[in-house]
Parts: structure tokens; sequence; C-alpha cells
């Protein structure tokens, strides 16, 4: 039973994501376009040369840390739908002690970076302590933090850190990501330190998980409150716990892309579907760091190939959230895929 | 006073009606205990559909051709929910999972399309749209009629009609208690002969229904157009109504009246005397903070129906 549970753990995403592409193919036929023009061009938009591959990895490394996000607080039996959310307030922090604060790089850049986590546990804490003490479901209360993030930091940016305008001024080199090195590594993509970062927190997450007795506490309330209560752990705690760590993974994202990609923060029409895409990148890789990492470079390459498609196959860069939304069908939907592969297992016998 | 009123009680009503037909589709699918985080995505299906179908057919259609859009916007909206549907009704998904891909998947095909067809990221503005009216005799009534029937969209009405109507059939036909039986006990209602999938799958159906026509009457009222950003949190803040309404379909109306309210004074705002010091943000984080407050229990306790978001499985106990 064990081993079938591994080996769909690794088959559903794979035939899922196969699935999508399929999809992707057929969609691409109906309104009329080559498919595979259209997958040539998504694969030399994500891997066709320097510049490409290093902004995939740019792309890649705030999906690894949402994906985290979402899928740390899922171990402890909680949905973290408001990565969203934390990836903003993430971002504002980060950038905010990036320009008010003057610090040689050694400290302004980790004190930025942690304000960023710092911001995004507290915008997790809220949601975690309201379903500790009170029993509020956290999907509710993230979503609704979320727009709570987007409207509270546009008017921040306005009228706090500029004065009436739309986006806030650099931030300086000391609290920089940004690697001159990397950057002529990869013919001036914008790729930066940050995936180390990222690299380090999935790392970070499965040390937290499957080596430590806080992350069998986390995991034992998300398989059973009752019994981890009877057992004498503290329910609420791991609660608040797990969202307030899910939450810093999510405010690191955000911190990435003001020190890392952008340098900068823009108020926000919308959201920046990061968090979004962090709930694709959790589920597909099955909440395991090391899934999870995969997933995220997938989504990465997804997302930036798509960038290449307009030009050279005329398909729309929408196809491409399209193949992500089927992906997330199929996956949830895994009952099905499983289903079928027992059926055509029992055939053969 | 009286100019105020006469200002703002028309742009509630333009700001609610999405909000509140949105937000009844949500009540059916919660009620039957189908969480539907989807509704966003069932609006941009309903606003894309309302816009394209507005603009292919306006010549043939002329004056009609808003009201028969937004009813094959409703159509469209209720044949897309059924992803939803089998998803989470039939292979026990996650819920909030496959409405998360719901609200992607309809943007993406949204967009998608639109470049498609039109060549470009946004259609151009309808030549139909609905106009504001002022309803005969009604209108001609002292103080009450300025106020509420002269220069009003007649959607709002719809809008307000069909809440009584969903609370009649959710309150006083077997239907509804069934529906209702269902998202409370799904065991006991199977048990009682009542079939479960069948009355969720009809939820979400409704559900999907009403959010294409909140979607379609959004777009034909307020944006005249179809874009990415055409729908951007409506169907957020309508499932935020349905929650700060308790799950009631007269409660998510009044919720969303107030949501519009919040929504029209954080545009309206300069020309009142009082509100206009209050900075447009607390308007416009209005709605999601007193969600949060009700959810927590400071401003009446929402309890959500008791099997909401939990896959029925036959024969489980």
């Amino acid at each position: 039973m064990i081993s079938n549970n591994k080996m769909f753990g690794i088959l559903v995403p794979i035939i899922s994501v196969l699935l999508g592409l399929i999809a992707g193919a057929i969609i691409m036929l109906g309104s009329g376009h080559n498919p595979i023009r259209g997958y040539v061009a998504l694969w030399n938009g994500a891997f066709g040369d320097g510049y490409t591959l290093g902004e995939t990895i740019r792309r890649t490394t705030p999906l690894i840390l949402t994906g985290l996000a979402v899928a740390f607080a899922f171990k402890t039996g909680l949905f973290n739908i408001g990565a969203e959310g934390q990836v903003i307030i993430g971002w504002l922090a980060a950038v905010w002690v990036g320009l008010v604060i003057d610090a040689p790089m050694i400290i302004h850049l980790p004190l930025s970076v942690l304000a960023g986590a710092i911001a995004g546990g507290l915008w997790g804490f809220l949601p975690g302590i309201l379903k500790a003490k009170l029993g509020v479901h956290e999907v509710i209360v993230t979503i609704m933090m979320n727009y709570i993030a987007l409207f509270t930091t546009n008017e921040i940016i306005r009228s706090v850190l500029t004065d009436g305008k739309t986006t806030t001024e650099s931030i300086p080199q000391t609290a920089s990501l940004a690697s001159a090195w990397l950057q002529g590594l990869t013919l001036y993509s914008r790729v930066h330190y940050g995936i180390l970062i990222a690299l380090f927190a999935a790392f970070l997450m499965w040390f937290i998980i499957e080596r430590t007795t806080y992350g069998y506490e986390l995991k034992a309330v998300g398989f059973n409150q009752h019994a981890s209560n009877y057992s004498g752990m503290n329910v609420s705690k791991n609660i608040i716990l797990s969202m307030v760590i899910a939450g810093a993974f999510a405010g690191l994202a955000g911190a990435m892309e003001g020190l890392g990609t952008y340098g900068s923060i823009s108020v926000m029409s919308g959201f920046t579907n990061l968090g979004f895409d962090g709930i694709a990148v959790a589920l597909l890789g099955s909440n395991h760091a090391f899934g999870i990492v995969i997933a995220a470079l997938l989504f990465g390459a997804l997302k930036e190939g798509a960038g290449e498609m307009p030009t050279t196959a005329g398909v729309p860069t929408e196809l491409v959230d399209i193949i992500i939304a089927l992906i997330i069908f199929f996956v949830a939907s895994s009952y099905m895929i499983r289903w079928a592969i027992l059926r055509f297992k029992k055939e053969e016998k | 006073m009286f100019d105020a009123l006469q200002s703002i009680i028309p742009t509630v009503l333009f700001y609610s009606a999405p909000l509140i037909l949105t937000a009844l589709g949500g009540v059916f699918s919660e009620r039957s205990g189908v969480v539907n985080i989807g509704l966003e995505g069932l609006m941009v299906m309903g606003a894309f559909t309302g816009i394209v179908f507005n603009l292919t057919f306006s010549d043939v259609l002329g004056s009609w051709t808003p009201w028969i859009s937004i009813v094959v916007a409703t159509i469209v909206g209720a044949i897309f929910s059924i992803i939803h549907a089998v998803a989470s009704v039939s292979f026990n998904a996650n819920q909030v999972v496959s409405g998360v891909a719901i609200n992607m998947l309809a943007l993406g095909i949204g967009v998608y399309l639109t470049k498609v067809w039109y060549g470009k990221g946004q259609t151009d503005m309808v030549d139909q749209p609905f106009y504001t009216t002022s309803i005969p005799v009604l209108s001609d009534i002292p103080i009450i009629g300025p106020i509420f029937f002269e220069g009003i969209y007649v959607t709002s009405y719809l809008a307000i009609i069909l809440a009584f109507v969903a609370w009649y059939v959710l309150y006083k036909t077997p239907f509804g208690l069934r529906l209702r039986a269902v998202g409370e006990h799904p065991m006991a209602a199977d048990t009682n002969g009542i079939k479960v999938y069948k009355m969720r799958y009809i939820a979400v159906i409704l559900s999907g229904a009403f959010g294409g026509l909140g979607g379609s009457v959004f777009a034909l009222t307020i944006v005249s157009n179809f874009s990415g950003s055409t729908i951007v949190g409506q169907g957020f803040m309508a499932l935020a109504a349905v929650i700060f309404g308790k799950w009631h379909p007269l409660g998510a109306m009044g919720a969303a009246l107030f949501f519009g309210l919040a929504q029209s004074l954080s545009v309206v705002s300069a020309g009142i005397p009082l509100l206009e010091n209050v900075p447009q943000v607390y308007l416009l984080i209005a709605p999601y903070v007193l969600t949060i407050l009700a959810l927590a229990g400071f401003i009446g306790r929402a309890e959500a129906p008791q099997a909401n978001g939990e896959p029925y499985i036959k024969g489980s106990r």
C-alpha cells in the first residue's frame, strides 16, 4: 500500500502535466495555431539561451517560496490561500526597510530580507490565531487579508513611501540581491541571488517537517487534532506557528521580487498571482520540498516561455494560464487518475 | 441631504447589483455544502460571454441585445460551473483547489479567446449596454420617486427581486429544504432518500448561472468591454457578502448592498461633507475587514453550513 502511494505521488503529477499539455495542444489546434510551433516557441522562450534561462530561474525563485508557503500550512491541515497578500506585504516591508535604513550591505541586506519574512509572518499570524482561538475558517480570512494587503499597500506606496507617485525609488545597492556576476553569466537577465535563499528555504522546510519534533507535531495536528491534543500537544500553538512560518515563506517571496527582480515596489491594480500559482506549485509538488522545487521550475518555465509564444507562433500567452489551471484540476481530481491506473493494472493481471 | 441621497442611492444600487446576483449563486452552492471560491471566475466567464455576444449580435437584435446577452451569459456560466461540480462532487477534489482552478481557467480562456478573436487584449466597447431609465409612475412619487426610481438600472431591481425569489425557493419549498439538508448533513439527507450528488450538482450549476448573470450585468452596466482586468475581486467580494450575510439570500443581499455602498462612497465621497476627509483606503478595505470581524463573532456570529466543503462519499461515516 505504501509503495502504491509513493507510486501515485509521482505518477499523478506527471500524468496531470501531460494531460494539461495535451489539452493545451488541442486548444491551439482549435484556435487555428500549430501546436508543435507553439510548444517549440515555449521551450525556446524558457531555455533557448542564457538570458531566457536566467529569467526562468528568476521566475522560479518566488514560486518556490509561495509553493512552500502553501505546502507548509497544508502539512498542518490548513489551507493558506493568503500567500498572495503575504507576498505583497513582504514585498512592501522589504523595500521599505531597503529604502529607509542606511547601513553596510552585510547588515542592510539580511535586515531587508528578514523584514519581508517577518511582515509575511505577521500577515499569517492573524488568520492563524483566529483559527486557533475562535475556529474561524482560514480560507475566508486569508482571502479577505489578501485584499486588505493589496489596498493598504497601494495606499502606503502613494502617501507614505512617495509623494503621490505610483512607484518608489530604487533601493540602494546595499539592500539589493541583484548580482552582476549572475547577470553577466546569463546575458544580463534579471536573475539574482534570491534563488539560493529559495533553495535554502526548501531545505529548511524539509528539515523542519522531517527531522524536528516541531515538524512532527505540526504534521500530527494536521492528521488529527484531537489525537494530538490528547497526547499533550498544544494544538493552538501549532496552528499559529504553522501559519506564521507559512506567511514568512510567502513574505520572503515578496522580498525576492522587491530586492531582487524589481528593486522597488509599484502600485498594483490587481494581484501578483504569485500566491495563487503557489497553490498550483504545492499541489503539483505533493507538498514535498523537493517536489515543490521541481514544480516551481516547471511553472516558472511555462510562464517565462509563454512570453515567446505570441511573437513566433502567434499563440496568446494566456494559453499557459489555461494549461496551469487544467493541471490543477487534474491533480485535484486525482481520484479519477488513481481509479484509471488501478483499473488499467487489474486488466493487465 | 436630499441631494446627497439622490446621488448616492442610484450609485449604490448600480454597484451592488452584480454583487447581489453573484452572492445569491454563492448562497446556493455553499448551502448545499460545496464551497465556491470560483465565483470570481464564473463572473469573468459571464462578463466575457455578455460582452462578446453583445458585440456580435447587436446589429441583429437591436435594443434587445443586452437582455439576451445576460441570458446567454447565465447559460454559459451554468455550463462552465459544471467543471467545478464534476471535480468537487463526483471526483471528491478539494473544493477550494477546484475553485482556484476555475478562477485561473476562466481568466485564461476569456483573455485567450479575446486575443484570438479580436487580435488584442481587450474588446471594443459594446454598442448596446444597459442604460439608466426612469420607471414610469413610480418615479412620480414625491421624495421616494426621484431617489429610488429615477436614473436607475432595471438590472438593479432584477437583482433585488431575484434575492427574494432565492429566499422563497430556499426556505419555502421542498426543493430548498432538501438543498439545505444536503449541506448540513448529507448522510441524513441520503438516508431520507434525497439524492445528495444531484442536489449538489444543481446547486453548483445555479451558482454558475447567477455568477454568469452577475458578471455580465457588471460588464454591461459598469465597464462596457472585456479585458483581463474587467473583473478584479468582485467575485471575492460577493463571496464576502455570502458570509457576512450568514449564508442567507436576503442577508447576502443586504451585505452586497452595504459593500456597494462602501464602494460607491469611495467613488463619490469627495462630494459629500463629513466623508471627504476619510481616506479612500478605509472604504476600500471596509468590506473585507467587516467580513473578518463577522466571522470572528464580533458582529453576530456567522456559522457556515455544517457540511460545507466536505465531499460526500457514500457509505462513509
